[in-house]
């Protein structure tokens, strides 16, 4: 509760949330809501039904031109040539060294434009760093769009339906990871993306960022949801909903000391594509048998819950690194944590111990996501 | 926010009722209300001392980890054991939802502590509504 001193950044919805009396926290910077109807709640309303978040806070970048796919791939680890017009993808932007300056969500709007969404605490950092990269590239434009967009990620099995009420776009057209424009709530070519960061299905929206239209909307999404359960959703529940579903947060599970390799992230790092920055010492690690650490699930199997920053030994008594993020885990009903262990201590099953304020606390290796959503048949 | 009057209070958000030598111990409706969902609650034994202004457990939220200080010096008499189970009770009503109880070493240290008029205004400076 200290004071602060320098002015917070306020997305457009500030107002609505400080009506509500939502629990405000400093974010990177900006004034957000971190707990608006209880945080367990909130987790819940989301796995079981619907949960609106105001993710206006992100950052989004265009890259417009006959250039801005050569840009994209230079800047950005994934294989963006592989998306089509209307598809996105999580990628990242490295340093040389391989380590991350974030991890975004590149979205191809058409041929020569791209928008990458990026972190809100790394807004700045990101934008200048795309202008120093890419600056000499020709044929692309960088945009910073991040003011111009009020964005609402509607998340939950019941977002769907929610946001159908709202729109005239047949929602279930949009594949996991594909998006459209559409009408909502009588806006016109409002960007509709069937993405997320709660490891459940939903939806986040683009829509102006004027106070009154995105008071509007906000409005009219927790109203159309009401009939479902859904609940206004603050940063605490994002937070406790991403762990479970094993999703990093910059700052935590990947910064610019933790390469892609170490956070597990392999998979959206596309090193047959011939270049991108941090691709030469990827290759690196690779050749070299592989990261020394590596990002690992630890599930408490003794009273106490490991938070970020808690230190986690072997049994034995050997300091093996640190945990990223820790939380009680609302819908498993168990502590759990992502750490940073040695390769030799990532196996399944193994056990470590985490120091929580002076006692040493077992914990094991478990798989990665905690949380998986069930599949469902339609 | 209501704050019984015939309690007493400390600025880390402690109650306390005394009841002749028995003092009983929670943490205020301002304090759950700052942690949000409590989901762990480290007490300390009965027959172990505590010390005024000293750290004698702690109550966790998902969120965060807070230390709960003492309001005055004395031997553990009770805890609650109800919280190992359902620490949300605090979160539904943090006036009656005690943690322990403790004899008082030196009855005199109550006077020290905070009224409910007192608290309350500490809370809104801290605040700053």
């Amino acid at each position: 509760m200290a004071e602060t001193t320098t002015e917070l950044r306020k997305t457009a919805l500030n107002a609505v949330h400080r009506a509500a009396k939502s629990k405000m926290v400093d974010f990177g910077g900006w004034d957000m809501p971190v707990d608006c109807c209880g945080l367990i709640a909130e987790h819940m309303a989301v796995r079981t039904a619907v949960g609106v978040f105001d993710v206006s806070h992100m950052g989004d970048i265009q890259l417009r031109g006959p250039g801005s796919l050569a840009a994209v791939q230079h800047l950005c680890m994934n294989d963006a040539s592989k998306l089509a017009v209307g598809q996105a993808h999580y990628s990242a932007m490295l340093y040389p060294n391989g380590t991350f300056v974030d991890d975004v969500i590149v979205h191809k709007l058409s041929d020569n434009d791209y928008l990458i969404v990026i972190n809100a605490g790394t807004r700045e950092k990101d934008v200048q760093w795309v202008r120093k990269q890419i600056g000499h590239m020709p044929g692309v434009h960088v945009n910073d769009f991040s003011d111009y967009y009020t964005q609402l990620a509607i998340q939950g099995p019941r977002a769907a339906e929610t946001l159908q009420k709202l729109t005239s776009t047949d929602l279930s057209t949009i594949k996991n990871y594909w998006f459209t424009w559409g009408q909502v709530c009588g806006l016109y070519n409002v960007m509709i993306a069937r993405t997320g960061y709660t490891g459940e299905d939903g939806f986040e929206i683009y829509i102006p960022s004027d106070e009154p239209t995105s008071a509007r909307v906000w409005g009219e999404v927790l109203e159309a949801g009401a009939e479902f359960g859904i609940l206004a959703c603050g940063l605490g529940s994002r937070n406790t909903l991403r762990l479970e579903a094993g999703m990093a947060l910059y700052g935590h599970e990947i910064s610019d000391t933790i390469n892609v390799l170490e956070a597990g992230l392999g998979r959206y790092a596309k090193l047959d594509k011939p270049e991108f920055v941090g691709r030469a010492a990827l290759l690196e690690v690779q050749a070299a048998g592989g990261p020394g650490r590596k990002l690992v699930g630890l599930e408490m199997m003794e009273r106490g819950i490991g938070r970020d920053g808690y230190t986690v030994f072997s049994l034995d008594g050997a300091r093996l690194g640190e945990i990223t993020s820790g939380s009680p885990s609302p819908f498993l009903k168990k502590n759990i944590a992502m750490a940073y262990v040695p390769a030799d201590y990532t196996a399944l099953d193994t056990e470590v111990a985490v120091e929580i304020r002076g006692q040493m606390v077992k914990a094991k290796v478990v798989p990665l996501p905690f949380y998986k959503r069930p599949k469902k048949s339609s | 926010m209501a704050y019984p009057a015939d309690y007493r209070y400390t600025k880390e958000h402690e109650w306390i009722k005394v009841d002749g030598n028995i003092g009983t111990i929670g943490i205020t409706d301002y304090a759950q209300n700052s942690l949000g969902d409590i989901v762990f609650v480290d007490l300390p034994k009965v027959g172990d001392a505590v010390e005024a202004s000293k750290s004698f457990g702690s109550v966790e939220s998902v969120k965060a980890v807070s230390d709960l200080f003492a309001p005055v010096s004395g031997k553990v008499t009770a805890i609650n054991e109800d919280l190992k189970d359902a620490p949300e009770k605090i979160n539904s009503d943090a006036n009656t939802t005690w943690l322990l109880k403790v004899e008082l070493s030196d009855a005199k240290q109550v006077d020290g502590l905070l009224t409910a008029a007192d608290y309350e205004k500490f809370t809104s400076e801290e605040t700053g509504h």
